[in-house]
């Protein structure tokens, strides 16, 4: 299945991810090292994965954890998640996504 | 002046276990680290959270790992110089380093073990344009001295326990407090949340969410920030002071500068002893690098221990160091801490 990652320059990079890994979509940002930092290592503990969705895919719903965190985010928009929060699954396929601005 | 065998950076769980090891070869430890308590990412990141791979602990709360490491290397009395960051070091003799670190505390030691995980926490910027101009001229991301503040018209951005707190505190010294937060809804704890709610119904803080800080403007010092509000759109605050409370976040920080080789972030090491291209400079835990690294705890707690035999040798090298077991040799701890 096929992702794109629009970075913090704009440009898009078309990411192939496998769905049998039980990866998320910071991991897989992380493994064509694109600047997605995610500090804690996917427990929804930092913000440094935010990123903004741009398809409409049907996305299980932000949970309080995401929703807590997402407040130490900046620029949060209503398309906002955390990308380790987005499971990699055929469903997803075709998902685009921009990476948000982070702070220093 | 401190002085020390060793001197760790960062009182994570691999720093403090550091301790223990070194203490079986009767050196004594101190530790530095930026955050104000021990326990690295597992105090400030995810107390709350098992960790499943620690062995002998089919589940552990990150933050018991840390009480019982404390407890652990308590025999050796280590010192602690907490919510200090590690600064620069220089050379003052052979074998001796001297650290300062930003609060001017002086340690001087011969190893110097960088445990300094993802770096130190730094109060997260928001990255809004031209933001750094007025650091310290109006904007400010943590309250030193609530004093500054007094008779301001200030505006605090964020929705965790640091904003609600000052919020509440601010509320009495300011002439205006005004919150903003993304949503209605805080993630601080309860007291505190019904706290500003009651302030803001008294009109004793101007409680405004749904909205978040987009851009900052002044002409030297800080004089006004735009808002962007889900109901009122984009509009302009004027304010003396702006505080962004966005949590804490890790940063290499002053390390990258004390010549030691950096590969993305991580400082590479020789896997025979963790040592660095620095002599008596090692690193052990997060911070390093090299071929096949995984960033573990229990991987840290492996490192450290390779470590401190080499420190003993590099310290001492004309002493013979026969290793032995806690089985066989108990735990000997030190007398007393040795206060600076």
């Amino acid at each position: 299945m096929n992702i794109t990652v629009i970075d913090r320059e704009e440009e898009e990079h078309q990411l192939e991810a496998p769905t049998d890994m039980n990866f998320n979509l910071m991991e897989i940002c992380r493994s064509y090292e694109l600047p997605v930092e995610g500090t804690c290592g996917g427990m929804a503990l930092c913000a440094s994965c935010h990123m903004y969705v741009h398809t409409d895919h049907e996305l299980s719903d932000p949970s309080g954890d995401e929703e807590d965190m997402l407040d130490q985010a900046f620029f949060v928009e209503d398309n906002s998640r955390l990308g380790c929060q987005i499971k990699i699954t055929e469903e997803i396929d075709g998902l685009k996504v921009e990476l948000a601005p982070v702070g220093e | 002046m401190i002085q020390t065998d060793i001197l760790i950076i960062g009182a994570g769980p691999v720093g403090l276990f550091t301790v223990f090891e070194a203490g079986l070869l009767k050196l004594k430890c101190h530790l530095v680290d930026a955050l104000p308590m021990p326990g690295g990412q597992l105090s400030e990141i995810y107390p709350k959270k098992p960790i499943y791979d620690i062995p002998g602990y089919p589940s552990v709360l990150a933050g018991e790992l840390v009480d019982n490491l404390m407890e652990q290397i308590e025999p050796f009395k280590p010192g602690f110089t907490l919510g200090e960051r590690a600064e620069s070091i220089e050379q003052v003799g052979e074998k001796m380093y001297q650290l300062t670190t930003n609060r001017g505390t002086k340690i001087q030691t011969p190893v110097i073990a960088i445990a300094a995980g993802l770096g130190c926490f730094e109060p997260r910027k928001p990255p809004i344009p031209d933001i750094e101009q007025f650091e310290d001229k109006g904007v400010d991301y943590m309250v030193k001295d609530p004093e500054k503040f007094r008779d301001k018209n200030l505006l605090i951005a964020g929705g965790g326990d640091s904003a609600l707190d000052w919020t509440i505190e601010l509320s009495n010294i300011a002439k205006e407090v005004i919150l903003i937060h993304r949503r209605t809804s805080f993630r601080g704890a309860l007291d505190s949340v019904d706290k500003v709610m009651e302030l803001a119904k008294s009109n004793k803080v101007n409680l405004i969410t749904e909205a978040q800080a987009i851009g900052v403007k002044g002409n030297g010092v800080l004089k006004e920030v735009v808002i962007k509000s889900k109901a009122e759109g984009e509009f302009i605050k004027p304010v003396d002071n702006f505080i962004p409370l966005f949590g804490l976040t890790p940063k290499l920080g002053p390390i990258a500068e004390w010549g030691l080789n950096i590969n993305k972030n991580a400082i590479e090491v020789d896997t025979k002893d963790y040592s660095t291209n620095v002599p008596g400079i090692y690193a052990i835990g997060d911070i390093n690098t090299y071929e096949g690294k995984l960033k573990l705890i229990l991987c840290g707690f492996h490192e450290g221990t390779l470590m401190v035999q080499s420190a003993f040798k590099y310290i001492y090298p004309d002493a013979k160091l026969s290793f032995k077991y806690t089985t066989v040799a108990g735990v000997n701890g030190f007398e007393e801490t040795v206060k600076a």
